[in-house]
């Protein structure tokens, strides 16, 4: 049991986690229909964690809800990538860090839409309806801001190099993932990689972008141990429910 | 036809409640003061998301933080309409959007106010969009076709908008002691620059007169204000909190509320740029236009690449 609430934290947290991300442009754009663009997409990912976390707050013996477990956890105990962590630093980097991440998930969503569990099954029906959305969108946008100017060309290349790092994780099993894997509730992530190679190199082929060499990996957000950015987005994230705790609102 | 004619056959339009449309003719000044007002509108959306925008980080709850960052899109959303409208008269969103900038295009003042804790977002919700309202149901109906349609749209919303908002205060009013006080604060904070919203006293408003006669305006800023107070008064009674006027009272005679004076050097002082935030709000605007520079061109650059490839093609067939 505590394996799968795990595996069920780490999905919720991914979407949880960027969402709050892309929340921070909201008003911060660099073109209206582009700020509208990217809120959606936040209230997209915001809406799949929700989803999630009531699925967990609804198991046997968890005495819990969504938003406990959305803004009460210790940073410790939450179990996103670190690539969804990342700052946002300017349009071309929040793009990067999606498309990698959309690129990831349109695979992960595909399988988990299969999944023998109902629930999760269902709510990865849902959700991967949104994550073609958000792939087609980011995927162009790479493609538009690889291939635009000189200038653009460059910041979506530095993005790429400085956000690749980060995505070695995304197929590196988590301990209770292994635990999951021969019941067949874990997906096995190692097996996606080919794939997401194919869709990432398209793309960065028509952008014009130099894949960068598989390095140095980071790793560890799957297992609680985050890079310096999270602590400050749990600041702001858990600000009310711990300065107000134990309140309706 | 001469001036004289086309002037006396536009006013006669106005005047039966006929829209006048982007191809119609249309005196300069009517253009003017549209592009005007309309832009001014539309930066008060865009300038208004910084506000709300600033607790979207920070919502108490899953479900208010994504109801909190629908309201704020639509806010984007309401721009982008409102600039369109604007163009059909030949304003350009870019040369908005530096006037803006410059401090030479206004916006409404009441954005300059900080949002301090998470009950603004019901205070704003309420009073700031329910004062808005009250400007803009009667903008429907105004003579300008684009304006008044795209109007239409954005009044659905902003009322949708003021519910949420009191539904914020009626939760916070209905918790513990702290929310509660929490809730006054707020009322207390966003009370009178609310009032301010509908503008200088009728007395020394300078564009009623002409504004009225085409159609544009159809209260003055004192009827509109009226108006407000008459609806926010029992719904402050109702939330169990006080409005901040020791002389607001109804007034059996004239059958509406009485209220105390407001502070109209507070108000000039912030339409003029020293409000608490106004340095803050046009310094995010700009920032975000500036960085966004890059994005705009390379949007630009690869249009323009993909135009010509298709002609080539087309060529090469």
């Amino acid at each position: 049991m505590e394996a799968k609430v795990k595996y069920l934290l780490h999905l919720a947290d991914n979407p949880l986690i960027l969402g709050q991300r892309l929340a921070e442009w909201c008003g911060h754009g660099p073109v209206l229909e582009q700020d509208i663009a990217l809120t959606n997409t936040s209230l997209d990912l915001i809406g799949q964690a929700r989803l999630l976390f009531q699925y967990i707050a609804s198991l046997p013996g968890q005495d819990t809800n969504e938003d406990k477990l959305a803004m009460t956890r210790y940073e410790n105990q939450y179990l996103n990538l670190l690539l969804t962590e990342q700052p946002n630093h300017n349009f071309g980097h929040t793009i990067a860090r999606q498309f990698l991440y959309d690129a990831f998930n349109i695979i992960q969503y595909q399988a988990l839409s299969e999944h023998p569990d109902e629930k999760l099954n269902g709510i990865a029906v849902k959700t991967l309806k949104e994550i073609k959305y958000h792939y087609r969108y980011s995927s162009e946008w790479v493609i538009r801001l690889g291939d635009g100017t000189e200038k653009s060309h460059q910041f979506m290349q530095e993005a790429f190099d400085e956000l690749w790092r980060y995505t070695g994780e995304l197929f590196t099993m988590a301990a209770y993932e292994n635990e999951l894997k021969e019941e067949g509730y874990a997906l096995d992530v190692a097996l996606l990689e080919p794939e997401w190679k194919n869709r990432v190199s398209s793309i960065a082929t028509k952008a014009g972008l130099t894949i960068p060499a598989d390095e140095v990996m980071m790793f560890g957000g799957k297992e609680g141990k985050h890079t310096e950015h999270m602590g400050y987005i749990l600041t702001e994230l858990q600000y009310m429910q711990r300065a107000y705790p134990e309140m309706n609102w | 036809m001469n001036v004289i004619d086309l002037e006396t056959r536009f006013q006669e339009k106005i005047d039966s409640d006929i829209r006048i449309e982007p191809r119609d003719w249309m005196p300069d000044n009517y253009r003017h003061t549209l592009i005007r007002q309309i832009g001014q509108h539309a930066h008060s959306e865009i300038v208004g998301m910084l506000p709300e925008g600033n607790w979207i980080t920070r919502a108490p709850s899953l479900k208010r933080k994504v109801a909190l960052l629908a309201k704020v899109q639509d806010e984007a959303g309401h721009g982008l309409y409102l600039y369109s409208a604007a163009e059909t008269l030949g304003g350009d969103r870019d040369h908005m959007f530096e006037e803006l900038h410059s401090g030479k295009a206004k916006y409404s003042s009441i954005f300059n106010y900080p949002t301090l804790t998470w009950a603004d977002m019901g205070a704003i919700g309420w009073l700031v969009d329910g004062a808005a309202i009250q400007n803009q149901i009667p903008l429907c109906r105004c003579s300008y076709g684009p304006y008044a349609r795209a109007m239409i749209r954005v009044c659905k919303e902003e009322s949708f908008h003021q519910r949420q908002g009191f539904e914020i205060m009626t939760v916070l009013c209905a918790g513990t002691p702290i929310q509660k006080a929490m809730a006054q604060d707020a009322l207390n904070r966003f009370w009178w620059p609310s009032l301010m919203m509908f503008g200088p006293p009728d007395a020394e408003s300078t564009h009623t007169a002409q504004s009225k006669k085409w159609g544009i305006k159809r209260f003055t800023n004192d009827e509109l204000r009226q108006r407000f107070v008459d609806m926010i008064a029992p719904q402050a009674d109702h939330l169990g909190i006080t409005i901040p006027d020791p002389d607001l009272k109804w007034n059996e005679e004239t059958k509406q509320y009485d209220f105390g004076e407001i502070d109209w050097t507070e108000f000039w002082q912030v339409v003029k740029g020293h409000g608490p935030c106004n340095k803050d709000r046009i310094a995010a605007r700009t920032k975000a236009w500036e960085e966004g520079a890059w994005v705009r061109e390379a949007a630009l650059a690869y249009a323009e690449k993909q135009q010509i490839h298709s002609t080539t093609k087309s060529k090469a067939v």
